[in-house]
């Protein structure tokens, strides 16, 4: 029904939600959702499943269309999802090539994966990748192209314990050469305490609150206000007892 | 710890002094069943494995056949077997060099692997089209679906004499035939297999900002390369046997002759000399896409040479 269409940024902002509305069906799933993202903020939705998460983000990254208001997005723009989705038929190195064209690509995904600590690993086949190599190669191809902003759709759901807290300090490390944007998407409390410069609550397809986080990289680990924020995130979630 | 233990090894400080172990450690923890997994050349083999080892099928799939044609030698040397029913394998390939040699093997081959290359060549070549057309593009799937659903209803066998009556018995209506049967497996798996690719991983590609053109040749076309090298063997299994049938009902010449003139003739050995040559021609066919998918699909995580 709409349509795409490139127009001059009314402001200088990641991404900007205005009123956005989609039913499928008779299910409203995002009711009159207004979201704006800032320059190189890591903006955490966090919420229950089925309460519109997947939803917002797909429509971020222009895969679907919205039934009502606008999205407005930078056409530089990546995502990981929530599975790897890296073609089984294409070594490390060919995927994170997919999406680039000229002469230095090569060089390009080849940075990429050092970048994400694979180096070495570029004619590997995915099936002989782990879970987290994985989908650091998807973290790859979605940096690759210098977006400036990316979407997360749950990356890490999928990974252990161990295997998630390396890939949140990776993803630290990333926003201090790439600055972009970024919109992450998650379950997990404890993943939006650790990354998020602000967290975004949803349920039943609106903005609920909103939680900017200023602590540093130690009391995001253990601190009392750490603590006070996980309660005040569950207690939005529903879930304080 | 020890309680729980099955080994009497282990609970020792038990029963120290004793060759049996205790019966009171036994009925107090029920007995598990244990297994233990120890590297492969580390463990004492009995006799029997051993003998047993070494008798192992040595050649693989091909030791039924070969068994086969031992037995079939025998029975055919003590006469159990009429030579006019089933000739020893032995005759069958002295059979074929004299054939060779007489000049009658050579040409007939020639002719029947031309007919095969030419009928191939046609059904793939237009069986890959159609099919990459109806899988990219829904007009595509309108415009042939339809017509090749209805040929594949239709046994290859029976079209046989349409083509007698349109084409004549020259070399058209059977370059046909075999076109025919390897055009209709061609198409219906290379379209499956097309639409059948990974949806996640075309809308991956398109967020990459990937465009038509690698989106085809590097997510499509090898996702639906599996699918295609099914419709390859089942091309080739089919227009075998569209060579098979034009060449038994009406020919002059090939593989299908030889066979329908040594049966006027009673001449058995020289039926089963043609046999032989169909079945060693359907077996290279098959190793050959064999080959190719362990070249091809060597990504696959649960790759097996099926």
């Amino acid at each position: 029904m709409s349509t795409a269409s490139v127009t001059p940024a009314r402001q200088q902002a990641g991404a900007l939600v205005d009123d956005v509305v989609r039913r499928f069906g008779d299910r409203v799933v995002l009711d009159h959702l207004d979201l704006t993202i800032a320059d190189e903020e890591l903006v955490v939705l966090l919420g229950p499943s089925g309460c519109g998460k997947t939803t917002l983000l797909r429509l971020l990254a222009g895969l679907d269309r919205p039934d009502g208001g606008t999205v407005e997005v930078p056409a530089r723009r990546a995502i990981v999802f929530q599975g790897d989705r890296l073609l089984p038929w294409q070594r490390a190195l060919r995927n994170v090539t997919l999406g680039l064209h000229g002469p230095d690509a090569e060089q390009l995904a080849r940075d990429a994966l050092a970048e994400v600590g694979l180096a070495g690993r570029e004619r590997a086949w995915p099936k002989e990748l782990s879970g987290g190599e994985a989908q650091r190669v998807a973290l790859a191809r979605a940096l690759v192209s210098d977006p400036e902003l990316v979407l997360l759709d749950e990356p890490f759901a999928a990974l252990d314990a161990i295997t998630r807290r390396r890939m949140h300090g990776l993803v630290r490390a990333l926003r201090q050469e790439h600055h972009a944007a970024m919109l992450l998407v998650t379950h997990d409390v404890d993943e939006a305490i650790a990354l998020a410069d602000r967290i975004v609550v949803m349920s039943q397809g609106r903005v609920d609150t909103s939680h900017s986080v200023t602590l540093s990289a130690a009391d995001r680990e253990a601190s009392v206000s750490r603590e006070d924020l996980r309660a005040a995130l569950l207690a939005d979630l529903g879930l304080a007892n | 710890m020890t309680e729980i233990s099955p080994h009497p090894a282990v609970g020792e400080a038990y029963s120290p002094a004793t060759d049996a172990p205790a019966p009171a450690t036994d009925t107090s923890a029920p007995a598990q069943a244990r297994e233990v997994f120890v590297a492969a050349g580390s463990r004492r083999t009995s006799a029997f494995t051993r003998w047993r080892r070494r008798l192992r099928w040595p050649l693989g799939i091909y030791t039924t056949p070969v068994v086969i044609l031992i037995v079939w030698e025998i029975l055919a040397e003590l006469g159990v077997l009429g030579p006019t029913y089933a000739p020893a394998p032995t005759a069958i390939a002295r059979t074929a060099a004299q054939l060779w040699r007489q000049g009658v093997l050579g040409p007939d081959l020639a002719i029947s692997l031309r007919r095969a290359a030419i009928g191939l060549a046609l059904g793939l070549g237009i069986g890959i089209v159609t099919g990459v057309i109806g899988g990219l593009l829904s007009s595509g799937e309108n415009l042939f679906n339809g017509i090749v659903q209805i040929f594949n209803t239709i046994p290859i066998l029976a079209i046989l004499p349409v083509m007698i009556v349109w084409f004549g018995i020259n070399e058209l209506p059977k370059v046909l035939i075999i076109a025919f049967g390897a055009f209709v497996p061609m198409y219906l798996n290379l379209f499956a297999a097309i639409r059948g690719v990974d949806q996640r991983l075309v809308e991956m590609t398109h967020t990459t900002g990937a465009g038509r053109w690698r989106l085809v040749t590097r997510v499509i076309f090898p996702g639906a390369m599996p699918g295609f090298l099914v419709g390859l063997r089942f091309s080739l299994a089919y227009s075998i046997l569209g060579l098979v049938a034009a060449e038994t009902v009406n020919a002059n010449s090939g593989i299908g002759f030889l066979i329908t003139n040594g049966q006027t003739y009673l001449q058995t050995t020289q039926v089963f000399v043609g046999l032989v040559i169909y079945a060693i021609l359907g077996l290279l066919a098959d190793q050959f896409v064999r080959l190719l998918q362990r070249v091809l699909l060597q990504w696959r995580p649960s790759y097996e040479a099926s």
